[in-house]
């Protein structure tokens, strides 16, 4: 199909790290169901390695295949670099996310700015609260 | 294995149709309006088809204006039956909410020149009431416009009642009948209807062209300047092959269509029958008062597009209302029209039948769906969730 990039249909076809990791370290979710798209990242996390990552998407094609490429990208990462992820880093390791699109790869960023905000949480480590995503909504659509 | 079933979107060309418009592109390609007779055999050949189409409608050839599709027809017929209102001050129309976008666009036109619509509820099982119809048309009303058989959940309209009640107030009643020709029995006269569009590529005939039905007395206005084609209600010359090719298989669908349809109604209620044992899934649209070719589904918990581009890698063509697969942001305004929330309009999956689908390709496409959709929910949050009872099934 002409929509997408080969390494989206790849990523679609065959997600990597699907599923749920039993009490995982932190926990992000974002999207809604009204507009069509949920990401869910859990992370266990070791010495402030993310040694594990999995992912529960409820969304569209780009959606499951953004959702695969993000985790595949900050697995083995250290904490501080999971969060430097930009969406723009999950859109081009895709070759490229369609233009209406592009907003999956921004639901991949923020669901693991969460994720490593509900580990900071959990752990009481001190954070800047501006440098995480407010969660307030979608910012996508009216819902 | 490519197993389609979008015949709503679009069909396969027949045979029959194929090798009717053949001549016209390299024998007869004479152009109708010239007077040699090289030309005038195009126009004879223009003259049966008018004819052909006519008698399959049951009204008069000279009722019929050839149009570029479907949408050409609906943005005519409601553009001329608002002038023929607007000269007598009448700028009221009546619709329903999930007309086809060729409709509900050239409504929000009209309204942005002052006329005033009323979109009709289309309740849960997709039927418009006539009795709603009579209560919404005012003395100012101009033009009721009620598609005959919705083009994504198949419901049929009760479209003989609301002709009998729009012709009884002395209104005009239009119909986007581009679903409906060819599939089931239409008969102008006897449904008191007066202005219907139709579309080729709907019944196995060639893209690119339809027609306009408009009662005689009923004055067109012209969308595309140009010659004296079409009586100077539709310039441009004609697509003679195309015209010629959906007379044919107007003629072969309708010649078949009783045999037609009650083969595609039994294969459709199989294929409803088999994804009905999906949990948490849910018919869209009256299961009786349907179009024979079509099935629209919602489940729940997951997305439409990634469940297209499954059933694709399993050779299946379908489609679906999600947002997604439309590049909008909103699910279908059909599924939100019948009350589906947003989160399950976007979990629907429209398959859609044609004469040629066998009882194997329902099989295996039961099959596939109920794989992708197991599959699917196992990766979706959302189900998980429904699952674990932090969310409640919207469809039980």
């Amino acid at each position: 199909m002409a929509l997408y990039s080969d390494k989206v249909m790849d990523h679609f076809r065959n997600p990597r790290n699907v599923g749920v990791i039993e009490n995982p370290d932190g926990v992000g979710e974002v999207g809604n169901a009204k507009c069509g798209d949920i990401m869910k990242i859990y992370l266990k996390i070791e010495n402030d390695v993310i040694v594990d990552v999995k992912f529960e998407t409820f969304g569209c094609g780009s959606a499951i295949a953004s959702s695969s490429m993000a985790t595949e990208l900050i697995k083995g990462k250290p904490v501080s670099e999971a969060m430097k992820l930009t969406n723009k880093a999950v859109a081009e390791a895709l070759d490229g996310l369609p233009a209406h699109k592009l907003h999956c790869s921004v639901l991949a960023e923020e669901a693991i700015q969460k994720a490593v905000q509900d580990y900071y949480d959990r752990n009481g480590i001190a954070y800047d609260a501006a440098a995480f995503p407010k969660g307030e909504g979608c910012p996508f659509c009216h819902a | 294995m490519h197993i389609y079933l979008d015949n709503a979107a679009t069909t396969k060309m027949s045979e029959t149709a194929l090798a009717a418009m053949l001549p016209y592109f390299r024998e007869q390609y004479g152009n109708p309006s010239s007077l040699y007779s090289f030309g005038q055999h195009a126009h004879e050949a223009l003259t049966d088809a008018r004819e052909r189409i006519a008698r399959q409608l049951h009204c008069e050839a000279r009722e019929i204006t050839f149009t570029s599709g479907g949408s050409e027809a609906d943005n005519q017929a409601i553009v001329s039956a608002a002038r023929i209102g607007e000269r007598k001050g009448k700028r009221h129309i009546v619709s329903t909410a999930f007309e086809h976008h060729a409709v509900l666009h050239t409504l929000s036109k009209l309204e942005k020149e002052g006329f005033e619509v009323t979109l009709l509820p289309v309740h849960e099982n997709g039927i418009v009431q006539p009795e709603e119809v009579e209560a919404a048309i005012r003395p100012e009303t101009c033009l009721v416009t009620v598609m005959y058989a919705n083009n994504e959940i198949g419901t049929i309209q009760p479209i003989e009642e609301m002709g009998r009640i729009c012709r009884a107030k002395g209104v005009l009643f239009h119909t986007d009948a581009v679903q409906a020709v060819g599939h089931l029995p239409i008969d102008v006269e006897k449904q008191n209807i007066d202005l219907l569009s139709l579309s080729a590529h709907k019944f196995h005939g060639p893209k690119g062209i339809g027609a306009l039905y408009a009662r005689k007395g009923i004055p067109l206005t012209t969308l595309v300047e140009g010659g004296a084609q079409e009586r100077g209600k539709r310039g441009g010359t004609e697509n003679v092959p195309a015209i010629v090719g959906m007379a044919a298989a107007l003629e072969e669908a309708c010649q078949s269509m009783e045999e037609e349809r009650a083969k595609m109604t039994q294969l459709r209620d199989r294929l409803i029958q088999g994804l009905s044992q999906i949990p948490h899934s849910v018919l869209n649209g009256d299961a009786d008062s349907r179009l024979p070719g079509n099935v629209s589904f919602c489940f729940e918990g997951i997305e439409g597009e990634s469940l297209l581009l499954l059933l694709d890698d399993k050779g299946i063509s379908a489609s679906s209302g999600s947002a997604c697969t439309s590049g909008a942001l909103d699910p279908s305004h059909v599924l939100l029209a019948i009350g589906r929330p947003h989160e399950i309009a976007h979990g629907s999956l429209r398959l859609t039948l044609s004469r040629e689908t066998t009882q194997k390709e329902i099989d295996d496409t039961i099959e596939a769906v109920k794989q992708v959709v197991a599959y699917l929910r196992q990766m979706s949050p959302v189900w998980r969730d429904l699952e674990n009872g932090k969310l409640s099934f919207v469809i039980q």
